[in-house]
Formats: structure tokens, sequence, C-alpha cells
């Protein structure tokens, strides 16, 4: 299912990743300055060294296309077109600010020009929610596909598997980046999982799932672009996960003292933009000139954002007051990209019924799995892609997680169509285990076929004491289970159905 | 209670015959997405079996699977997608098999889906319905009345209305409403009474409570299954001479502070009754509201008849305990008259 990565980038789409991480990395840097001189209200969390995972992420999407970033995605929100001066204003709590001051860091969105959720902090939430975009950019027969980014730290949560069971029962359009930066505040990744790859979760879902060197933005394009391809052809959701690392604390307050030195210098010296640099140079496309003239570029218009967004005023106290309620000053219509009548009865009307090939369990058709120790379906041995990816990479750009499945199951009508039949060659096992493990079961050697476990005898001493009269079911005193009235409580039968 | 509850509204005009209040809300999801496509529905069980309690009996067939989403059992994915769906103008109408089940997805519920607006400028016209209430032995995860959780969450709107046409038409309106609305359905109520519904495509509006029976020695305020008990009591004190006033909120936020100051000012005595528990119950929101806006016009304390501060309990002796009744609420209005 799975095609070879043959994106090309152009000369100029080059030089677009690298201003965009540029300006990502220069905009941070100078939100660090200002919060050393105390114009940052609240924390400031920085992404710098983990640029080539917004820009090469984001960059794969189209405009029609949602994000939804986590405070660490300030590089998505820049490809996505957002101005620096909404980052900066944000970050200041001024009035010109997105939230006009009621939300600080990248806690903003744009539903209509640009698509863009806004993240709260609590983390996986926002992978239900871009579902729920996918499933409805579906709908409407918009052709979309969501994307959002998950920390190796909220990949724990429980939004993150309710969101991914959605998302994979539903066929959702959705793409997940599971930005692996190492550290989840200070809890690093083998203390939170006690799996190598992030990735391997997909398998859990039936979602497909790779991982990328998440500082080789050309890697983290690519691999993305084919994901977001993926998706849009019917056949997601899809799950990246990138490995990167987080270069300074939480936040600006925590100085990761608790990182040891060495893991520091390593990523350093895998820096994104100076392994970028390299790239683009070794592979002759742009010279001193172009990168200066870039450079430039840059700092001339973040000298006016920056200048903007400290000039600007706070917002005015009564602000506080209003817009906890949508009155009318928000029209609310979706686009619609295909005919009302296809949703609308008599065509949306069906036979409301599962139906034996609904049913795969009882048409033994996927009777396979357990925990893989005796299973023998194949699993897809690490391949790595040839990629144009810049250099010093010590594993492949990209690879596929190990337990990267191929969907087989079938696939629910009303869904995208796409999804790869079950390969014949591929023998079923029943239930993980092998035939021989049938012979097994049925064997005397099987201690499960002896007699041992067979109930002796009670003793008398395990029978219940006749009970004491008080205790027995005597007549029960008549107001018990009836009301005031002296009608039982429950007359409808109904009333108790579904519980669970 | 009794299971033949009085008839409380006033807007009875026979047409197809009387329906229950799950008929009622199972008619408000037909006409609504029949009228609008953009209304979809989600939530578990809700399409071949109909929902546990038969509400979306039916919806599959009419509107198919695009339009009726049966999910997994995932509260918090439920409620985030409805979400996501509504920020590209969808109104989706998310079902809890029971209430009590929200607690799952709270997180969603209070700081997503709630907050957007005021944040970020970006509405969520979602409605999250569900069966809620005791006095059915449904014991403490099938009974719950969390109401007051969300009450106390600004950019929310909650509703529980009380008769079978109230829940068509405050339905019909949260479904049409730009802001994420809860609406909850008391189980007690769903097929013990029925009611003609008004003809046509009506509405009732959201935060507007009804007076339901007129009376000038208190005020009682109420709503949902204790509105109907607290017509029964009121039946009882004017057998006594005891004239009280019945309000039914049928929403609870926003609140419709003025038909209850009103009242008060009217009658000098205010009774508040409801099956949620004591402590953080409306009834304390609305003794302060009282306390605020209409001091001066009390003749005595504000007295509260509630469920006790306990879980819902099981056993029928034990949940009968639990909940307010009839004679409660006679006892306590005849205290407060003798002020």
């Amino acid at each position: 299912m799975t095609q070879p990565l043959t994106q090309t980038l152009t000369r100029e789409q080059h030089l677009d990743l690298y201003y965009y991480m540029q300006l990502n990395r220069q905009l941070e840097e100078r939100m660090v300055r200002l919060f050393r001189q105390n114009k940052i209200v609240g924390g400031l969390y920085s992404s710098l060294g983990q640029e080539a995972v917004s820009v090469g992420t984001c960059y794969a999407l189209e405009k029609r296309d949602w994000i939804a970033p986590m405070i660490r995605n300030i590089g998505a929100l820049l490809v996505k077109g957002v101005p620096p001066r909404d980052i900066f204003t944000q970050h200041m709590a001024k009035f010109t600010s997105p939230t006009l001051g009621k939300d600080g860091t990248s806690h903003f969105g744009d539903l209509k020009v640009r698509h863009i959720v806004s993240p709260i902090s609590m983390l996986g939430d926002l992978i239900p929610v871009m579902t729920g975009v996918a499933m409805a950019g579906r709908y409407l027969g918009q052709n979309i596909v969501a994307l959002t980014w998950i920390g190796d730290g909220g990949s724990s949560t429980g939004a993150f598997h309710e969101g991914l069971g959605l998302a994979a029962s539903q066929r959702a359009p959705f793409v997940l980046i599971i930005e692996n930066n190492q550290w989840a505040y200070s809890t690093p990744v083998s203390r939170q999982v006690p799996i190598q790859n992030l990735a391997d979760r997909g398998a859990a879902y039936g979602i497909a799932s790779v991982i990328v060197d998440g500082n080789d933005v050309v890697a983290v394009y690519q691999a993305s672009k084919e994901a977001v391809n993926e998706c849009r052809a019917g056949r997601g959701p899809r799950i990246i996960e990138v490995k990167t690392m987080r270069m300074r604390g939480h936040a600006q307050h925590d100085p990761a003292e608790y990182v040891p030195k060495e893991m520091f210098e390593y990523w350093k010296a895998r820096d994104p933009l100076t392994l970028y640099e390299k790239y683009l140079t070794g592979n002759k496309i742009w010279d001193a000139a172009a990168k200066s003239e870039i450079d430039a570029r840059i700092e001339r218009e973040l000298d006016v954002e920056q200048k903007f967004a400290e000039d600007s005023p706070l917002p005015p106290p009564e602000l506080a007051e209003e817009g906890v309620y949508c009155d009318g000053c928000h029209k609310i219509e979706a686009d619609w990209k295909r005919a009302k009548s296809e949703v609308s009865p008599p065509k949306s009307s069906i036979d409301p019924t599962w139906r034996l090939k609904d049913l795969p369990a009882y048409t033994q058709a996927t009777i396979t799995g357990g925990n893989g120790a005796k299973n023998s379906a194949p699993t897809q041995p690490p391949a790595s892609v040839a990629a144009p990816a810049a250099a010093a990479a010590t594993v492949p750009a990209v690879q596929k997680s190990a337990a990267a499945p191929e969907r087989a199951e079938l696939q629910p009508e009303h869904l995208a169509a796409g999804v790869a039949a079950e390969d014949p060659a591929v023998p079923r096992v029943p239930f993980g285990r092998g035939p021989k493990d049938k012979a097994f079961r049925q064997s005397p050697e099987n201690p499960q076929n002896k007699p041992a476990y067979s109930r002796a005898p009670k003793e008398k001493s395990f029978t219940r004491p006749p009970q004491e009269k008080s205790f027995s079911k005597g007549p029960r005193n008549k107001s018990f289970g009836k009301n005031a009235q002296g009608k039982p409580f429950t007359k409808n039968p109904q009333d108790k159905q579904g519980r669970r | 209670m009794s299971h033949t509850a009085p008839n409380l509204s006033s807007k009875t005009v026979p047409t197809s015959g009387p329906i229950t209040m799950v008929d009622a809300i199972r008619q408000a999801m037909f006409e609504e997405m029949e009228r609008d496509p953009a209304v979809v529905a989600i939530g578990e069980d809700i399409g071949v079996y109909g929902g546990a309690f038969k509400v979306t009996d039916g919806l599959l067939a009419k509107f198919g699977r695009e339009r009726v989403i049966e999910t997994p059992i995932a509260e918090t994915a439920i409620i985030g997608a409805a979400c996501g769906m509504s920020f590209l103008g969808l109104r989706p109408v998310a079902e809890m098999q029971f209430i009590d089940f929200i607690a799952c997805c709270f997180n969603q519920v209070t700081n997503f889906v709630a907050k957007s607006h005021y944040l970020w400028g970006a509405p969520v016209p979602m409605v999250i319905r569900g069966p809620s209430g005791g006095g059915v032995h449904g014991g403490p995860f099938h009974s719950a009345n969390p109401e007051m959780y969300f009450v106390h969450t600004p950019g929310l709107k909650v509703i529980y209305p009380s008769t079978p046409s109230d829940a068509k038409g405050l339905l019909k309106s949260a479904i049409r409403d730009n802001n994420p609305v809860l609406f909850f359905e008391h189980k007690y109520l769903y097929r013990r009474l029925k009611e003609e519904m008004p003809p046509g495509d009506y509405t009732v509006p959201i935060g507007k409570a009804i007076v339901r029976r007129p009376g000038r020695d208190l005020t009682i305020v109420s709503y949902a299954a204790m509105a109907h008990t607290s017509m029964e009591a009121a039946v009882e004190l004017a057998k006594e001479g005891i004239e009280a006033e019945v309000i039914d909120l049928r929403t609870l936020l926003p609140l419709d502070k003025d038909t209850i100051l009103s009242s008060v000012k009217k009658t000098n005595k205010l009774l508040v009754v409801h099956e949620d528990t004591r402590t953080g119950g409306i009834a304390g929101e609305i003794a302060a509201l009282v306390f605020e806006g209409a001091f001066d016009d009390l003749d005595g304390p504000v007295a509260r008849v509630t469920a006790l501060d306990t879980p819902v309990p099981y056993s029928p002796p034990l949940e009968e305990r639990f909940l307010p009744n009839t004679e409660k609420v006679v006892a306590a209005a005849r205290e407060l008259a003798k002020y």
C-alpha cells in the first residue's frame, strides 16, 4: 500500500523550508530575550531545536487542511500563514493578539481562513477534536486532512487512546505526529513507557505508522506528505513518530539540569538548521548570497512585528466580562462541497441492520492475533527508504515502524474505500496459537485435561449454616420496594434498559 | 412521586394524540435532522439498536451512517469529535448513554468545549444529551444529577425539562443555539406521562422559567421530576388553605432570575426543591439571588428540600430516603407558611 517516497521539492520549496525554520528560530530567540526583559507575561515554552518537526509536517499540507498545534509548534503556525506579530502579542498578553489577551502562548486559532484549532493545556484532547474535524470535512465533501501533534508525554493520556480508537474506526483522514522530544517535563521516555518506539502503538489501533528523524526537515516533510496523501485518498488515519530533542527546559524557568550533558551535546551536533544548511550547500541548492538574503529578510520582518507587539496596548479590563457566549456574533454555516441531498432522506436512508459481512468474527475472517508471541503473521522488517536526507543521520532518515500494520478487515460502505485485501498467503492462526497448540490442548499431556481441578465434594464446614429467622427472606416489610402511594417504583422495564 | 403525573402544560393542542417524553425527544431529533443536514447524531449504540432508551430509534434507517455515528465506548472521543465537527459548521447532538458517564469526558466539556468561544472566538454549536436522575433504582452510577458541575462552568447552557412538550421545544432550541448546550432528560419522566405536542415547528426559548401554578402564600422553585413532586405538594397544601406558586425552571443556565424574583416579591416566601444533592445544589444559588434581589420582601428564611449529601443508593428503601418526595415538600412548605 505504501508507495516509495518520490516527492521531490523544488528549489523554491527548499528555500521556503529554510525560511520558515529560521523564522521560527529567530522568533523564539527574540522571545527568550523578551522573557528576560520581563516583557513576556507568564511562561515561555521553547521549541528551539524542534523547528524541523513543526515546519516539515505543516509544509506537507494544503491551504484547505486543518491543524491543531501544540505549544511547541510555532513553526507550524508560521507555515500556515500566521504573522509573527500574533505570536509576539499572544505571549505579551496584548489587546492586539488573536485572543485579545484572554489566553497566551500559541493558544489561539482561526476557523475561517487558516483552519487552525487552538490547543488547550490538557494534552491529548486535540486528537479526538481533530478526528471530528476530519470526519466533518469528509461529510461535507471538502477532501481535507486534519493534522495534530502530541508529545511523548501526552501520548500517555486517555484522550490520546480514545481519539485514536475513534479515528481508526472511522477511517478518518487524520494524521497524528508523535513528537518524541525525549522528555515529558523532567521525565524521560524510558520512564513513561517500556517500548522504544511510540509509533508501535499504531499497530494496536490498526493505524499504519512510520518513524522519522525529526531533525531532518526533508525526511519529515516527505513522510508527512506521504501520510497526507494516503489520508486524502481515503486510507487514513496515519501516525508519524518523529525523534527529536527538547533543547531547553520544559519552560524558561526550568534549566533542565536533569538532562545529561552528553545528551545535549549529541543533539546539538545534530541541530536541524545546521544540518539543513549543510544539505542545501552540499546539494548546491543555494549559495551564501541566497542565505544572507533570507536571513536579512527575516530580521527586517521580525523587527517590524516585534515593534508592533511591544507598542500594542494591554486589553481594557472590562473585556474580561465579554464573549462567554455567542449571541449571534458568529454566523455558523457549513461549507458544503457535496449536494445536501446525498445526506438527506430518501438518499440517506438505509436498512438499519448488521449483515454477516459486517461481522468478521462470526465469519471467521479475522480470528488471528494475540500478543504476537506465537503469531506467525509477518511483521515488516524496518525498511530504510531512500530519501535525499540531510547528512549525519545515524539512523535511516525514515523507517517503517516495526509493527506497521496493513489493515485487512472489511471496509464499511459509508467510509472511504481503499483498504487492501487480506494476503491469502498468510495462514490463519486461531487465537494466536499454532495448530500444534490445538493438538496439545486436546492431549492428556495438557494439565488442564487432567482431573486434578475437578471439584471435591464440599465439606460440611463450607456449607452455610442455617440462617436465623431474622435474616431469612420472610415476608418483606410492606413499605420496602414501594413508594408512598404503595405502588412499586419501577413499572416500566424499559427504564432499566441499557445499563452497563 | 405518583405515576399519573399531573398535566403541567397549558399548550395542549390535540393533533396526533399524546406522546411520551422519549417520543417527544425523538420527534425533535427527526424534525431537526430533516430540517438541516448539518445536524448529526453521535454516541454509543445509537444506530442499529436505537439507543439504550430508544431515543434515537429509527434515526439510522432514515438518515444513514454518515449522520448517525456509532462510536466506541469513549466519551472523551465522542465529545471531542462532536466539538471538532462543530468547528466546520455542523451541529452535532452527542448522546451520553447515561448522563453519569459525562464524568468521563469532564475535561473535554469544561476545558475545551466551554471555553472555546470566550478564549479564541470559536463557537461550539453542539448538544450533549442523556438520561439523568433517580427514582428508577438505577444505582449510584445510573441515577445521578450532575447538572451543577456544568451550571458552574461559564460557556455552557444547561437545560432540564419536565414535560414532553418542553423537552421537544427546548431540544430544538438547543440544536439551533450557537453555544454548547447540555440537555438533561429525567429518565423517571421518559415514559410516565404523555402530552399532546403543539402543532408545527415550535420551540421553547432557552433561559425562560414557567409558572406552573399561581399562588399567593409561598413560591416553590423546582425543575425536572421534582417539578411534578412540587405540583403534587401544592395540591396537598391547597387542601390546608396554603396556596403555593410553583415555578418550573426548565433552564438552569442561564437562570431566569426575573421570574423567580417577581414571584418571591409577590409571595414573600421561597422554598427550593431539587433532586440534586444538597451542598452546592442550585438551591444555594437561588437563595443568594433572592437575598441580593428581594431581601426586603422576604417574610421567612429560604427553605430547601433536596436529596441527601450521599451517592444515590440502590436499594428501594435507601433511595426513597435519599430522594425528596411530596411529604417532605409539604412538610417544609407548612413550616415556611407559618412565618
